[in-house]
């Protein structure tokens, strides 16, 4: 019922036939076929495939650190870059600063994004250090606010993370395989906590993931992409209720799923342009 | 904490012995002083002359002092301009090993025809000889941002000026600090070598003086002077670089 809703409204971030390429003239490789992609405000989206199918190219597309060589991007309706669109990014490797305590690196988004910037030096150590802590308590790491990055194990250092890329409340949250450094214990904790992040938050997520249990533990819809140059082969909607647990990843109807979707990248030839390699 | 006491022990123990060793080398193969003077007749020249020693010891910590600082300042001027493009990094890094391999030797006397004689040259090459190791190392931290942090950064729509203050010129700080305990000893080498050849002051002009009157006690004494302040500078830069950017050497410090 849910999804179906989220579906139905105007889309926040849309892709119409946006195709990207690398490089100059002769070497210019195609890293994204034209591709079609809508997503719906508080929509928690996951972009599937094999390495180098364009998952991070669409990621850095909506983040504006790349431009689509064909194509255009929407927001909310209008071009993208037309207003400045708050981002909030996680990436495999946490990039938490050694030199700053977990409190300090999770508030550098505040430090630099508007409105936060303006008020940032009368509200460091009032509002915003609220702030941060309540967030750092929600994913379990209150009392490591004054601990420094090295001190944490690497599944909290990714909580932290996460706490960075939402700390400024963004209308977008571009994850890109956030876990595929942590093993299966903690990556399968991790998924409870960025749920439940999402639930509370209702942001709008687009994850991009190796891992189909995963993919279907924490999306809504799966998109699955296929090798180079990339193309979403099929786009489908996860219908199991929330708040999913580790359990239901054992479940028939969860195993059939997955069964589905990797079928779709392993077996599934390129019928369309069968003349390209 | 026992470890770090028997370690120091144990190199102080090493310098003192050396010492000692060069003392009795002396007696026993009866070296005369005009060749290698013992540690002890070096030490009471120092002693007796200390009062002549000491304003060319002062000339020469001066010059050293702010021949170093205008490096450091001019140095990382330029190795943030180097390090925050690619561009920048690839076009300048081929001048700047060309511009450091040159002997700074050398240039004193070029110093010398345009300033003439005396305190500027001194200055001039000890700031040119320890610019050279502030500029790569800064502009190597600089450059080496993770891929992964600029574009958390970029996405927060961070300006450049943003990264630079926030990311890139903290994490250059251990760098920096590296190439500021290399710089502060190579300083003392330009001014010395600037002030043997050109200059009536400091410490390398009362070695020259004294080897042309064969006091060799004295040139010995002069390398205490220059090997004393040499260490204490090299010390007060580690103490300064373990308070700044401690974080970069985990293990030692802050646990």
């Amino acid at each position: 019922m849910m999804m179906s809703q989220t579906a139905l409204k105007t889309p926040l971030i849309q892709f119409e036939k946006v195709a990207v390429d690398y490089g100059r003239k002769a070497d210019r490789i195609r890293a994204l076929e034209p591709t079609d992609l809508a997503v719906g405000e508080g929509d928690f989206v996951a972009l599937v495939g094999p390495s180098g199918c364009g998952k991070s190219t669409l990621l850095k597309l909506a983040a504006e650190l790349l431009k689509p060589t064909e194509g255009n991007i929407f927001f909310a309706g209008r071009e993208l870059g037309a207003k400045p669109v708050r981002v909030g990014m996680a990436f495999q490797s946490s990039t938490l600063l050694p030199w700053m305590s977990i409190r300090d690196n999770v508030m550098l988004p505040l430090k630099i994004v508007p409105p936060f910037r303006q008020h940032y030096r009368a509200k460091r150590r009032g509002e915003y250090r609220d702030k941060v802590d309540a967030l750092l308590a929600q994913v379990g790491l209150d009392g490591f606010a004054d601990s420094y990055p090295w001190q944490l194990s690497g599944g909290m250092q990714q909580r932290a993370n996460l706490c960075r890329a939402l700390i400024h409340e963004p209308d977008l949250l571009l994850l890109d395989e956030p876990f595929g450094a942590l093993d299966q214990f903690t990556r399968e904790e991790l998924w409870g906590t960025l749920q439940a992040l999402w639930m509370a938050t209702t942001t709008t997520v687009i994850l991009v993931t190796h891992d189909l249990r995963e993919a279907a533990y924490l999306a809504n819809r799966i998109c699955i992409m296929s090798p180079r140059p990339g193309r979403i082969l099929e786009d489908r909607t996860v219908p199991f209720a929330r708040p999913r647990t580790v359990e239901l990843t054992y479940e028939p109807e969860f195993a059939a799923t997955i069964q589905h979707l990797r079928s779709m990248i392993v077996h599934k030839p390129d019928t369309s342009r069968g003349d390209k390699p | 904490m026992m470890d770090a006491i028997r370690r120091r022990a144990a190199s102080i123990s090493l310098i003192l012995g050396v010492f000692v060793l060069w003392e009795v080398a002396c007696i026993v193969f009866g070296i005369s002083s005009l060749i290698l003077p013992r540690p002890s007749e070096i030490l009471t020249t120092l002693y007796n002359r200390a009062p002549g020693i000491w304003p060319h010891a002062q000339q020469t910590l001066t010059t050293t002092l702010t021949g170093f600082a205008i490096g450091v300042v001019v140095g990382l001027i330029l190795g943030a301009l180097i390090g925050s493009s690619r561009l920048a990094y690839d076009t300048a890094y081929p001048l700047l090993v060309g511009i450091s391999s040159i002997p700074k030797v050398a240039v004193v006397p070029i110093f010398v025809l345009w300033f003439g004689a005396g305190t500027v040259p001194a200055v001039l090459t000890a700031m040119i000889i320890c610019i050279f190791p502030i500029v790569v190392n800064v502009a190597t931290g600089l450059a080496t941002v993770e891929p992964e942090l600029e574009d958390v950064m970029k996405s927060m729509k961070a300006s450049k000026l943003d990264i630079l203050w926030n990311v890139a010129l903290p994490r250059a700080m251990p760098y920096f600090f590296a190439s500021l305990k290399v710089s502060v000893t190579l300083a003392f080498v330009g001014s010395v070598v600037a002030e043997t050849v050109a200059s009536n002051r400091g410490v390398g002009n009362m070695m020259m003086i004294a080897s042309a009157s064969f006091n060799v006690p004295l040139v010995f004494a002069g390398l205490f002077v220059l090997a004393t302040m040499g260490v204490s500078l090299y010390v007060i830069f580690s103490l300064i670089e373990r308070r700044v950017v401690g974080w970069a050497m985990r293990k030692d410090g802050l646990a």
